[in-house]
Protein backbone atom coordinates (compact mmCIF):
# COMPACT_ATOMS: atom_id res chain seq x y z
CA UNK A 1 0.00 0.00 0.00
CA UNK A 2 2.77 2.38 0.96
CA UNK A 3 4.56 1.73 -2.30
CA UNK A 4 1.34 2.21 -4.22
CA UNK A 5 0.95 5.68 -2.69
CA UNK A 6 4.54 6.57 -3.53
CA UNK A 7 4.08 5.41 -7.13
CA UNK A 8 0.78 7.22 -7.77
CA UNK A 9 1.90 10.44 -6.14
CA UNK A 10 5.22 10.49 -7.99
CA UNK A 11 3.69 9.83 -11.41
CA UNK A 12 0.50 11.88 -11.28
CA UNK A 13 -0.13 14.00 -8.19
CA UNK A 14 3.25 15.64 -7.86
CA UNK A 15 4.55 15.08 -11.36
CA UNK A 16 8.20 16.04 -11.41
CA UNK A 17 7.96 18.28 -14.48
CA UNK A 18 4.50 19.77 -14.33
CA UNK A 19 4.13 20.44 -10.62
CA UNK A 20 7.65 20.40 -9.22
CA UNK A 21 9.40 22.15 -12.12
CA UNK A 22 12.41 19.87 -12.25
CA UNK A 23 13.87 18.77 -15.56
CA UNK A 24 12.33 21.59 -17.57
CA UNK A 25 15.34 21.89 -19.90
CA UNK A 26 14.94 18.43 -21.49
CA UNK A 27 11.17 18.88 -21.28
CA UNK A 28 11.38 21.88 -23.60
CA UNK A 29 14.50 20.83 -25.50
CA UNK A 30 14.04 17.16 -26.43
CA UNK A 31 10.27 17.05 -26.84
CA UNK A 32 10.11 17.73 -30.55
CA UNK A 33 8.94 14.20 -31.40
CA UNK A 34 7.67 11.16 -29.57
CA UNK A 35 10.50 8.71 -30.29
CA UNK A 36 13.28 10.95 -28.97
CA UNK A 37 11.28 11.73 -25.88
CA UNK A 38 10.87 8.03 -25.14
CA UNK A 39 14.64 7.62 -25.55
CA UNK A 40 15.30 10.51 -23.21
CA UNK A 41 12.79 9.13 -20.70
CA UNK A 42 14.49 5.72 -20.71
CA UNK A 43 17.93 7.26 -20.22
CA UNK A 44 16.65 9.40 -17.34
CA UNK A 45 15.00 6.40 -15.69
CA UNK A 46 18.23 4.41 -15.89
CA UNK A 47 20.43 7.16 -14.47
CA UNK A 48 17.92 8.45 -11.93
CA UNK A 49 17.43 5.03 -10.34
CA UNK A 50 21.15 4.29 -10.16
CA UNK A 51 21.91 7.80 -8.91
CA UNK A 52 19.28 7.71 -6.19
CA UNK A 53 20.50 4.33 -4.96
CA UNK A 54 24.16 5.34 -4.88
CA UNK A 55 23.60 8.78 -3.33
CA UNK A 56 21.41 7.11 -0.69
CA UNK A 57 24.28 4.77 0.18
CA UNK A 58 26.72 7.70 0.29
CA UNK A 59 24.37 9.69 2.54
CA UNK A 60 23.74 6.96 5.10
CA UNK A 61 27.12 5.21 5.10
CA UNK A 62 29.52 8.10 4.54
CA UNK A 63 28.01 11.53 5.25
CA UNK A 64 25.82 10.75 8.26
CA UNK A 65 28.28 8.64 10.29
CA UNK A 66 31.00 11.26 9.89
CA UNK A 67 28.72 14.28 10.40
CA UNK A 68 29.42 15.63 6.91
CA UNK A 69 25.82 16.58 6.06
CA UNK A 70 26.90 19.98 4.75
CA UNK A 71 28.92 18.28 2.00
CA UNK A 72 25.73 16.79 0.52
CA UNK A 73 25.52 19.01 -2.56
CA UNK A 74 29.16 18.56 -3.56
CA UNK A 75 29.24 14.81 -2.94
CA UNK A 76 25.94 14.16 -4.73
CA UNK A 77 26.81 16.09 -7.87
CA UNK A 78 30.21 14.36 -8.07
CA UNK A 79 28.62 10.95 -7.59
CA UNK A 80 26.09 11.68 -10.33
CA UNK A 81 28.71 13.03 -12.74
CA UNK A 82 30.97 10.03 -12.14
CA UNK A 83 28.03 7.67 -12.47
CA UNK A 84 26.96 9.09 -15.81
CA UNK A 85 30.52 8.76 -17.12
CA UNK A 86 30.72 5.18 -15.89
CA UNK A 87 27.35 4.20 -17.32
CA UNK A 88 28.46 5.64 -20.64
CA UNK A 89 31.71 3.64 -20.68
CA UNK A 90 30.08 0.40 -19.51
CA UNK A 91 27.18 0.66 -21.96
CA UNK A 92 29.60 1.27 -24.81
CA UNK A 93 31.45 -1.98 -23.94
CA UNK A 94 28.58 -4.22 -22.86
CA UNK A 95 25.63 -3.23 -24.98
CA UNK A 96 26.45 -1.16 -28.05
CA UNK A 97 22.81 -1.32 -29.16
CA UNK A 98 21.56 0.27 -25.96
CA UNK A 99 24.40 2.77 -26.14
CA UNK A 100 23.30 3.71 -29.64
CA UNK A 101 19.81 4.35 -28.35
CA UNK A 102 20.63 6.21 -25.14
CA UNK A 103 24.14 7.50 -25.81
CA UNK A 104 23.28 10.96 -27.06
CA UNK A 105 21.14 11.73 -24.04
CA UNK A 106 23.60 10.61 -21.38
CA UNK A 107 25.90 13.67 -21.26
CA UNK A 108 22.84 15.92 -21.02
CA UNK A 109 21.68 14.12 -17.93
CA UNK A 110 24.48 15.27 -15.59
CA UNK A 111 23.04 18.75 -15.64
CA UNK A 112 19.45 17.56 -15.56
CA UNK A 113 18.25 18.97 -12.27
CA UNK A 114 15.63 16.23 -11.94
CA UNK A 115 18.33 13.65 -11.18
CA UNK A 116 20.00 15.64 -8.41
CA UNK A 117 16.59 16.84 -7.27
CA UNK A 118 15.21 13.34 -6.78
CA UNK A 119 18.41 12.26 -4.99
CA UNK A 120 18.03 15.13 -2.51
CA UNK A 121 14.25 14.70 -2.15
CA UNK A 122 14.72 11.02 -1.33
CA UNK A 123 16.94 12.02 1.60
CA UNK A 124 14.58 14.84 2.66
CA UNK A 125 11.56 12.53 2.66
CA UNK A 126 13.58 10.02 4.75
CA UNK A 127 12.80 7.09 2.48
CA UNK A 128 14.65 3.82 3.01
CA UNK A 129 16.64 2.32 0.15
CA UNK A 130 13.73 0.36 -1.37
CA UNK A 131 11.24 3.22 -1.04
CA UNK A 132 13.84 5.54 -2.56
CA UNK A 133 14.34 3.22 -5.51
CA UNK A 134 10.60 2.90 -6.09
CA UNK A 135 10.27 6.68 -5.81
CA UNK A 136 13.06 7.24 -8.36
CA UNK A 137 11.59 4.78 -10.87
CA UNK A 138 8.08 6.19 -10.62
CA UNK A 139 9.34 9.77 -10.82
CA UNK A 140 11.14 8.83 -14.02
CA UNK A 141 7.91 7.27 -15.34
CA UNK A 142 6.12 10.54 -14.54
CA UNK A 143 8.86 12.45 -16.36
CA UNK A 144 8.57 10.21 -19.43
CA UNK A 145 4.78 10.47 -19.37
CA UNK A 146 4.86 14.28 -19.31
CA UNK A 147 7.52 14.34 -22.01
CA UNK A 148 5.65 11.97 -24.34
CA UNK A 149 2.29 13.74 -23.95
CA UNK A 150 3.98 17.08 -24.55
CA UNK A 151 5.84 15.78 -27.61
CA UNK A 152 2.56 14.47 -29.02
CA UNK A 153 0.97 17.89 -28.64
CA UNK A 154 3.98 19.64 -30.10
CA UNK A 155 3.94 17.44 -33.20
CA UNK A 156 0.46 18.76 -33.87
CA UNK A 157 1.41 22.28 -32.89
CA UNK A 158 3.86 22.47 -35.80
CA UNK A 159 0.94 22.26 -38.21
CA UNK A 160 -1.11 24.96 -36.51
CA UNK A 161 -1.19 28.60 -37.41
CA UNK A 162 0.22 30.34 -34.38
CA UNK A 163 0.53 34.15 -34.12
CA UNK A 164 4.02 35.23 -35.15
CA UNK A 165 5.31 36.43 -31.78
CA UNK A 166 4.09 33.31 -30.03
CA UNK A 167 5.81 30.79 -32.29
CA UNK A 168 8.34 28.39 -30.80
CA UNK A 169 9.02 28.56 -27.09
CA UNK A 170 6.21 30.93 -25.97
CA UNK A 171 3.40 28.76 -27.34
CA UNK A 172 5.15 25.63 -26.02
CA UNK A 173 5.16 27.17 -22.54
CA UNK A 174 1.49 28.09 -22.74
CA UNK A 175 0.66 24.53 -23.83
CA UNK A 176 2.75 23.21 -20.94
CA UNK A 177 0.73 25.47 -18.64
CA UNK A 178 -2.53 23.97 -19.86
CA UNK A 179 -1.05 20.48 -19.46
CA UNK A 180 -0.06 21.39 -15.89
CA UNK A 181 -3.63 22.53 -15.31
CA UNK A 182 -4.82 19.10 -16.45
CA UNK A 183 -2.42 17.42 -14.05
CA UNK A 184 -3.76 19.61 -11.22
CA UNK A 185 -6.90 17.52 -11.53
CA UNK A 186 -5.01 14.69 -9.80
CA UNK A 187 -4.53 16.78 -6.65
CA UNK A 188 -6.06 15.09 -3.64
CA UNK A 189 -5.96 11.65 -5.25
CA UNK A 190 -3.78 10.24 -2.49
CA UNK B 1 33.72 44.83 -25.85
CA UNK B 2 33.60 47.58 -23.25
CA UNK B 3 32.97 46.59 -19.64
CA UNK B 4 29.70 48.55 -19.58
CA UNK B 5 28.37 46.59 -22.53
CA UNK B 6 29.71 43.41 -20.96
CA UNK B 7 27.70 44.22 -17.84
CA UNK B 8 24.43 45.30 -19.45
CA UNK B 9 24.11 42.53 -22.04
CA UNK B 10 22.58 40.21 -19.44
CA UNK B 11 19.53 42.36 -18.87
CA UNK B 12 17.64 42.36 -22.17
CA UNK B 13 19.76 41.45 -25.17
CA UNK B 14 21.26 38.23 -23.81
CA UNK B 15 18.99 37.78 -20.83
CA UNK B 16 19.67 34.24 -19.56
CA UNK B 17 15.98 33.46 -18.98
CA UNK B 18 14.03 35.37 -21.61
CA UNK B 19 16.45 35.04 -24.55
CA UNK B 20 18.91 32.22 -23.86
CA UNK B 21 16.24 30.09 -22.11
CA UNK B 22 18.68 28.76 -19.52
CA UNK B 23 17.89 27.92 -15.92
CA UNK B 24 14.21 27.32 -16.49
CA UNK B 25 13.65 25.08 -13.46
CA UNK B 26 14.31 27.68 -10.74
CA UNK B 27 12.70 30.33 -12.94
CA UNK B 28 9.39 28.50 -12.95
CA UNK B 29 9.68 26.85 -9.57
CA UNK B 30 10.54 29.74 -7.27
CA UNK B 31 8.67 32.70 -8.73
CA UNK B 32 5.43 32.33 -6.78
CA UNK B 33 6.05 35.86 -5.48
CA UNK B 34 8.33 38.77 -6.35
CA UNK B 35 10.39 38.42 -3.19
CA UNK B 36 11.02 34.70 -3.75
CA UNK B 37 12.10 35.40 -7.32
CA UNK B 38 14.45 38.16 -6.17
CA UNK B 39 15.94 35.97 -3.42
CA UNK B 40 16.56 33.10 -5.80
CA UNK B 41 18.00 35.48 -8.42
CA UNK B 42 20.42 37.06 -5.97
CA UNK B 43 21.56 33.68 -4.62
CA UNK B 44 22.28 32.55 -8.18
CA UNK B 45 23.98 35.86 -9.01
CA UNK B 46 26.35 35.42 -6.05
CA UNK B 47 27.27 31.87 -7.09
CA UNK B 48 27.69 32.93 -10.72
CA UNK B 49 29.97 35.88 -9.91
CA UNK B 50 32.14 34.01 -7.43
CA UNK B 51 32.49 30.89 -9.57
CA UNK B 52 33.34 33.02 -12.61
CA UNK B 53 36.05 34.76 -10.57
CA UNK B 54 37.58 31.55 -9.23
CA UNK B 55 37.39 29.73 -12.57
CA UNK B 56 39.16 32.56 -14.38
CA UNK B 57 41.82 32.70 -11.64
CA UNK B 58 42.67 28.99 -11.74
CA UNK B 59 41.98 28.29 -15.42
CA UNK B 60 45.66 27.96 -16.35
CA UNK B 61 46.26 25.40 -13.56
CA UNK B 62 43.46 23.03 -14.60
CA UNK B 63 44.23 20.36 -17.19
CA UNK B 64 41.79 20.52 -20.06
CA UNK B 65 40.44 17.00 -19.55
CA UNK B 66 39.20 17.47 -15.99
CA UNK B 67 37.97 21.01 -16.67
CA UNK B 68 34.23 20.35 -16.29
CA UNK B 69 34.42 18.30 -13.05
CA UNK B 70 36.70 20.95 -11.54
CA UNK B 71 34.25 23.69 -12.49
CA UNK B 72 31.44 21.72 -10.90
CA UNK B 73 33.38 21.37 -7.64
CA UNK B 74 34.07 25.12 -7.58
CA UNK B 75 30.40 25.89 -8.22
CA UNK B 76 29.20 23.35 -5.64
CA UNK B 77 31.47 24.96 -3.04
CA UNK B 78 29.81 28.35 -3.49
CA UNK B 79 26.36 26.77 -3.56
CA UNK B 80 27.09 25.18 -0.19
CA UNK B 81 28.21 28.56 1.17
CA UNK B 82 24.98 30.19 -0.03
CA UNK B 83 22.95 27.32 1.42
CA UNK B 84 24.52 27.63 4.87
CA UNK B 85 24.35 31.44 4.94
CA UNK B 86 20.70 31.51 3.89
CA UNK B 87 19.80 28.81 6.39
CA UNK B 88 21.36 30.92 9.14
CA UNK B 89 20.18 34.43 8.26
CA UNK B 90 16.98 34.13 6.16
CA UNK B 91 15.46 30.81 7.26
CA UNK B 92 11.97 31.75 6.03
CA UNK B 93 13.17 32.38 2.46
CA UNK B 94 15.37 29.28 2.65
CA UNK B 95 12.29 27.18 3.50
CA UNK B 96 10.32 28.73 0.62
CA UNK B 97 12.99 28.13 -2.00
CA UNK B 98 13.65 24.65 -0.63
CA UNK B 99 15.26 22.24 -3.04
CA UNK B 100 16.06 24.93 -5.60
CA UNK B 101 18.96 26.27 -3.50
CA UNK B 102 21.12 23.12 -3.77
CA UNK B 103 19.97 22.82 -7.38
CA UNK B 104 21.79 26.06 -8.31
CA UNK B 105 24.71 23.70 -8.86
CA UNK B 106 23.02 22.19 -11.93
CA UNK B 107 21.73 25.51 -13.24
CA UNK B 108 22.93 25.62 -16.84
CA UNK B 109 23.72 29.34 -16.65
CA UNK B 110 26.38 28.93 -13.98
CA UNK B 111 28.31 26.14 -15.69
CA UNK B 112 27.59 27.72 -19.08
CA UNK B 113 29.22 31.04 -18.15
CA UNK B 114 32.16 29.29 -16.48
CA UNK B 115 32.79 27.27 -19.63
CA UNK B 116 31.91 29.86 -22.28
CA UNK B 117 33.26 33.03 -20.68
CA UNK B 118 35.35 32.70 -17.53
CA UNK B 119 37.62 29.97 -18.89
CA UNK B 120 38.91 32.28 -21.60
CA UNK B 121 38.76 35.80 -20.09
CA UNK B 122 40.55 37.82 -17.41
CA UNK B 123 39.29 37.67 -13.80
CA UNK B 124 38.04 41.27 -13.94
CA UNK B 125 35.85 40.86 -17.02
CA UNK B 126 34.67 37.48 -15.75
CA UNK B 127 33.42 39.11 -12.55
CA UNK B 128 31.63 41.78 -14.59
CA UNK B 129 30.12 39.12 -16.84
CA UNK B 130 29.02 37.08 -13.81
CA UNK B 131 27.47 40.12 -12.14
CA UNK B 132 25.69 41.20 -15.33
CA UNK B 133 24.34 37.76 -16.14
CA UNK B 134 23.46 37.07 -12.50
CA UNK B 135 21.60 40.35 -12.06
CA UNK B 136 19.91 39.80 -15.42
CA UNK B 137 18.71 36.45 -14.09
CA UNK B 138 17.52 38.08 -10.85
CA UNK B 139 15.79 40.79 -12.90
CA UNK B 140 13.94 38.18 -14.98
CA UNK B 141 12.87 36.21 -11.91
CA UNK B 142 11.67 39.35 -10.16
CA UNK B 143 9.58 40.38 -13.18
CA UNK B 144 8.03 36.93 -13.52
CA UNK B 145 7.46 36.78 -9.75
CA UNK B 146 5.80 40.23 -9.76
CA UNK B 147 3.51 39.34 -12.67
CA UNK B 148 2.45 36.08 -11.02
CA UNK B 149 1.98 37.67 -7.60
CA UNK B 150 -0.03 40.55 -9.08
CA UNK B 151 -2.31 38.29 -11.13
CA UNK B 152 -2.58 35.61 -8.48
CA UNK B 153 -2.93 37.51 -5.23
CA UNK B 154 -3.17 41.18 -6.26
CA UNK B 155 0.10 42.26 -4.67
CA UNK B 156 3.73 43.00 -5.56
CA UNK B 157 6.39 42.41 -2.88
CA UNK B 158 3.48 41.94 -0.48
CA UNK B 159 1.96 45.40 -1.14
CA UNK B 160 -1.67 45.03 -2.13
CA UNK B 161 -2.60 46.66 -5.45
CA UNK B 162 -5.84 45.08 -6.65
CA UNK B 163 -8.82 43.83 -4.70
CA UNK B 164 -11.46 41.29 -5.65
CA UNK B 165 -11.45 37.92 -7.31
CA UNK B 166 -8.13 37.06 -8.87
CA UNK B 167 -6.68 34.24 -10.93
CA UNK B 168 -5.32 31.93 -8.27
CA UNK B 169 -3.94 29.67 -11.00
CA UNK B 170 -1.10 32.15 -11.52
CA UNK B 171 0.53 31.38 -8.19
CA UNK B 172 0.11 27.66 -8.87
CA UNK B 173 2.05 25.55 -11.36
CA UNK B 174 0.12 26.28 -14.61
CA UNK B 175 0.41 30.05 -14.18
CA UNK B 176 4.20 29.81 -14.13
CA UNK B 177 4.32 28.31 -17.63
CA UNK B 178 1.66 30.59 -19.07
CA UNK B 179 3.05 33.84 -17.61
CA UNK B 180 6.58 33.00 -18.78
CA UNK B 181 5.28 32.12 -22.24
CA UNK B 182 3.64 35.50 -22.68
CA UNK B 183 6.62 37.41 -21.24
CA UNK B 184 8.98 35.68 -23.68
CA UNK B 185 6.63 36.53 -26.55
CA UNK B 186 6.75 40.23 -25.54
CA UNK B 187 10.56 40.19 -25.19
CA UNK B 188 10.89 38.53 -28.63
CA UNK B 189 8.79 41.31 -30.04
CA UNK B 190 10.93 44.03 -28.38
CA UNK B 191 14.20 42.44 -29.50
CA UNK B 192 12.98 42.12 -33.07
CA UNK B 193 11.91 45.74 -33.30
CA UNK B 194 15.09 47.07 -31.70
Amino acid sequence: MEYFVIIISAIFVSNIVLTQFLGICPFLGVSKNISTSIGMGAAVMFVMTLATMSTWLFQYYLLNPFGLGFMQTIVFILVIAALVQMVEIILKKVSPALYQALGVYLPLITTNCAVLGVAILTIQKQFNLIEGTVYAISTAIGFTLALVIFAGIREHLDLMEVPKGMRGVPIALVVAGILAMAFMGFTGLV
Amino acid sequence: MSQVKNFTKGFIKENPVFVLLLGMCPTLGTTTSAINGLGMGLATAFVLTMSNLVVSLVKSQIPDKVRIPSFIVIIATFVTIVELVMQAYVPALYEQLGIFIPLIVVNCIVLGRAEAFASSHTPWSSVIDGLGMGLGFAFALTILGSVRELLGSGAIFGFHMIKGNLMLAFVLAPGAFIALGYIIAVINRINKNA
